[in-house]
């Protein structure tokens, strides 16, 4: 019987097992499905990583690496190539591995931090052939970063999220031409440091408001026809324009991986797709938390470490302090607010602050972000511009919640 | 000199060939492409139809109600998923209901049993998915579902450990006729044959053609289907049909075999080749569908696929021979797939009736089994992965699929030759995911175990290179 079993050694999984160690834990398994602990950032070899955390730049696989370090000075337990197939609700994890064998393994505490999975073309219904040369950007860049393989020479990428506007960049790099970036919505899914240093720089428009309606090619990719969509994101007649690749690229989202996560029956927010948490990262079911991706994606994954710590200690102090306690309030979303996580606080369970992280549906220009209860106003935070790419961060005062009951409501109001 | 040559090997063709290596008789299998099950087998409702659909007295119906039973019995020797889940035939208005009348009829007289028209409150409570709208459903318990490319390598596999050849990615050019049956022309060399089988498929008339005067003409049908995430697996437990029409069977919305939900398909003449689906297609499967089973969500779709039926306009299969010592397996068009068993004994019925000699072989082997691990209980399993360490390494996540099963799929009689050949043996890539996380490692292994470097190794046909060069110092470096 183990004190927490941590579901998954990628940022999130390594962050939260040293902070579970750290505060006090002495008997913490890492299961990790792949070779190497670090997950995907061991694919992202470009920099911008740790700009938040260890105020400076790193690389995905550097970032990783400080983790790896961090936790090799623990005595946490990592069982690599090792896969995680089930998480029953009393606890039990099925997990088997070459090494590992097939085993049930008993866990006092669970941490969910398997991270996501790309949207596929078939999520999204792009008509045409299904040749050979469509591929999700992160798998294009573990082909390029890991196999040392380029997936194509000419290439278009639909979708303008940071996965694909890194890999415009990197197949430029490597030699391919990027004859453009498609985003279907008015505005890229992207941080703007990545619009400018991956688009901008090497000169690859980007189509808003673009689709693409027609793959073309029986055995290679030869043609993909991109259109005009309207508001409602329909493609316009009349506006096709043919670029002839043999690549399309493709990075439309990503998706929360929770299927272990529904296997222990946890309950699930339709609008993350991740579970639903409480402050301190606990998930519907006692005992077993949630953070990185897994959660809710994120775009930064300096804010994966920090919640993921959060998830940590909060593991340890449920294993050495028992369950939390309290009535919960919920957070619901205002105007402009597509999701909030954590999804229900618990004020006795706060000592001073909690964070709220949460995503606008539009961009917003000068702003503020106001936390309500019913009529009354909680408090307020100013902000020059808000965009759907970029994840929003608030530190609230747990001593505003006095006398409030239900809910709170998180919105934005332009000025 | 071979005895049969049987040209294409789609279920068709592997039927005919697992029939006919039942006897003394050599077979040779031609296919033109890298693998077997790669055209209409790979592309369909995946549907064991019950037989109420072929006009009484055609041979498509006697076909039919025979083909059900003996697809089921098959896969039941032969380890390829199947479910006798039933189907319902859902009519949304009295002329319809006329219509399953007809059916229903139609259906007695071609000797399917346990048809009954339920009202729609008894279809709910069936399926309590379906539509208010429905007036009335005909239920027929011995419809199905199955494994369309599984059960084709069943039979392929079966009929090569029985001593039949299988060539592939040979193409038949042209066929003559000789004193003792045929020369069969190829891409790579002649064969000579005493008889020839057509299962050509979309392409059956051009064989025929070959052989004997023109007779018929493929008009390819076009269907597009969804299909959506084991999440929305469980939203029928049924075949759920609309009445038919003239166009064919109609959308339908069925569980398939892997826990996934497909659904479709339209109906569109195409060219033989024309796999592509389109906006308005799949527009028009969604709409409809939703007149059956409302609450079908298509957000969780995970892949749209088409595929060419091999209609004729006629109505009924075109199975003859046209020819002395050639026998069409042509126009097979739905219910090809469920047919496909009984069409192979029809094949060497008629080939009997051309002089070919039919006796049996005593060590015939009817027998497959392969290990799928996420089948096995937490026991089975712990035992397998401590014999064989590979089955503990999960490739594809998504549908559980490890690298042994992956591994042992190169150690049967069809080995793979293609990332889809593996997806087609094990599932892996047929997931969620769709290959996104799995594909980098079935390349691997596909390259170690093909021997050629991860830039050769093909996405399905012969041409689908995945991978263009190697980045700049290459992949031996990193």
């Amino acid at each position: 019987m183990y004190d927490l079993i941590v579901v998954g050694g990628g940022p999130a999984g390594l962050a939260a097992a040293c902070s579970a160690w750290d505060s006090g834990l002495r008997s913490i398994l890492i299961v990790e499905r792949d070779r190497e602990l670090g997950g995907i950032l061991n694919q992202c070899i470009h920099n911008g990583f740790g700009l938040t955390y260890f105020k400076e730049e790193l690389t995905g696989p550097e970032y990783a690496h400080r983790f790896v370090e961090l936790l090799s000075k623990t005595g946490v337990e990592v069982r690599t190539d090792t896969m995680v197939l089930e998480i029953t609700g009393d606890l039990r994890i099925h997990m088997t591995g070459p090494e590992t064998g097939y085993r049930v393994e008993e866990a006092r505490s669970v941490i969910l931090a398997m991270g996501c999975r790309e949207r596929t073309r078939g999520a999204i219904g792009i008509p045409g052939y299904r040749p050979a040369g469509v591929f999700t950007a992160g798998a294009a860049q573990r082909y390029v970063n890991v196999e040392g393989w380029l997936p194509g020479k000419r290439v278009v990428i639909l979708g303008s999220g940071d996965i694909g506007l890194i890999m415009a960049r990197r197949m430029t790099l490597e030699g391919a031409k990027v004859l453009a970036c498609v985003e279907v919505m008015p505005y890229s899914g992207g941080l703007t440091r990545n619009i400018v240093q991956c688009l901008e720089d090497y000169d690859i428009p980007l189509y808003l408001s673009h689709t693409v309606t027609d793959i073309r090619g029986r055995d290679r990719v030869e043609q993909v026809v991109v259109s005009e969509v309207d508001e409602r994101r329909r493609p316009i007649p009349g506006t096709e324009m043919v670029f002839d690749c043999d690549t399309l690229l493709l990075s439309v989202g990503l998706i929360p991986e929770n299927e272990l996560t529904q296997s222990a029956g946890i309950r699930i927010d339709p609008r993350t797709k991740g579970p639903e948490v409480f402050e301190n990262m606990e998930t519907s079911l006692p005992g077993v938390f949630s953070c990185g991706n897994v959660t809710h994606v994120h775009d930064l994954v300096d804010f994966v470490t920090q919640e993921s710590q959060r998830a940590g200690a909060a593991a340890a102090k449920y294993v050495l302090n028992g369950p939390a306690a309290g009535e919960s309030i919920a957070l619901r979303n205002g105007n402009g607010v597509s999701y909030t996580v954590p999804q229900r606080v618990r004020p006795e369970n706060v000592e001073k602050v909690f964070n709220v992280f949460f995503r606008v549906n539009r961009i917003f220009g000068p702003s503020r972000i106001v936390v309500s209860a019913g009529e009354r106003e909680l408090c307020r935070f100013k902000r020059d511009r808000l965009a759907p790419g970029e994840m929003e961060n608030i530190t609230v005062p747990v001593k505003l919640l006095e006398g409030v009951a239900g809910e709170i409501t998180v919105s934005v109001k332009e000025a | 000199m071979t005895d049969v040559v049987i040209i294409g090997c789609g279920v068709i063709g592997a039927a005919a060939a697992m029939e006919l290596s039942r006897y003394r008789a050599s077979v040779l299998i031609l296919e033109r492409e890298n693998d077997v099950a790669v055209g209409t087998t790979k592309a369909n409702s995946a549907v064991l139809h019950a037989g109420y659909d072929p006009k009484p007295g055609t041979l498509m119906a006697r076909l039919n109600v025979r083909g059900n039973r003996l697809a089921m019995e098959y896969c039941e020797a032969l380890d390829v998923p199947y479910k006798r889940c039933g189907s319902l035939v859902l009519a949304f208005s009295e002329k319809e209901v006329g219509t399953l009348r007809e059916l229903l009829d139609r259906g007695v007289k071609n000797g399917v049993p346990g048809l009954e028209i339920l009202t729609g409150d008894e279809a709910r409570r069936r399926e309590p998915e379906l539509a208010d709208t429905v007036l009335a459903a005909l239920w027929a318990p011995t419809a199905g579902i199955v494994s369309p490319w599984e059960m084709c390598l069943a039979f392929a596999e079966t009929a090569v450990k029985n001593g039949a050849e299988l060539r592939l990615n040979t193409e038949v050019t042209g066929l003559e006729k000789t004193e003792s049956g045929w020369r069969v022309r190829t891409n790579r060399g002649d064969v000579e044959a005493r008889y020839v089988v057509n299962a050509a498929g979309v392409e059956s008339d051009l064989v025929h053609d070959m052989a004997a005067h023109h007779a018929f003409d493929v008009k390819p049908s076009r269907g597009e289907y969804y299909l959506l995430d084991k999440a929305e697996g469980n939203r029928v437990g049924t075949v759920v049909f609309q009445c038919p029409s003239e166009r064919g069977k109609g959308v339908l919305v069925s569980p398939t075999v892997h826990g996934n939900l497909i659904v479709g398909p339209n109906a569109e003449p195409s060219a033989r080749e024309d796999i592509s689906t389109t906006a308005q297609g799949l527009d028009f499967v969604r709409e409809t569908a939703k007149l059956s089973v409302p609450g079908v969500d298509f957000s969780k779709s995970i892949r749209n696929f088409a595929g060419v039926r091999a209609n004729t306009g006629h109505d009924d299969f075109v199975i003859s021979v046209p020819a002395p010592h050639f026998v069409d397996l042509a126009g097979i068009c739905s219910p090809g797939l469920t047919s496909a068993p009984a069409i192979g004994e029809y094949a060497a019925e008629l080939l009997a009736g051309e002089g070919l000699s039919l006796e049996k072989k005593e060590d015939f082997v009817f027998t497959r089994k392969r290990i799928r691990f996420q089948e096995l209980s937490p026991e089975a399993r712990a035992e397998l992965v401590a014999k064989d360490p590979a089955y503990g390494r999960v490739i594809c996540r998504c549908e559980t699929v490890t690298e042994g099963e992956i591994r042992a799929s190169f150690d049967t009689p069809i080995p793979p030759v293609s990332v889809d050949g593996v997806k087609r043996r094990v599932n892996a890539g047929m997931g969620r995911c769709q290959g996104g996380f799995c594909g980098p490692r079935v390349v691997e292994i596909l390259s170690e175990k093909l021997g050629v470097a991860p830039g050769e190794v093909v996405k399905d046909r012969a041409g689908m290179k995945i991978l263009v060069n190697e980045t700049k110092g290459g992949g031996e470096n990193v």
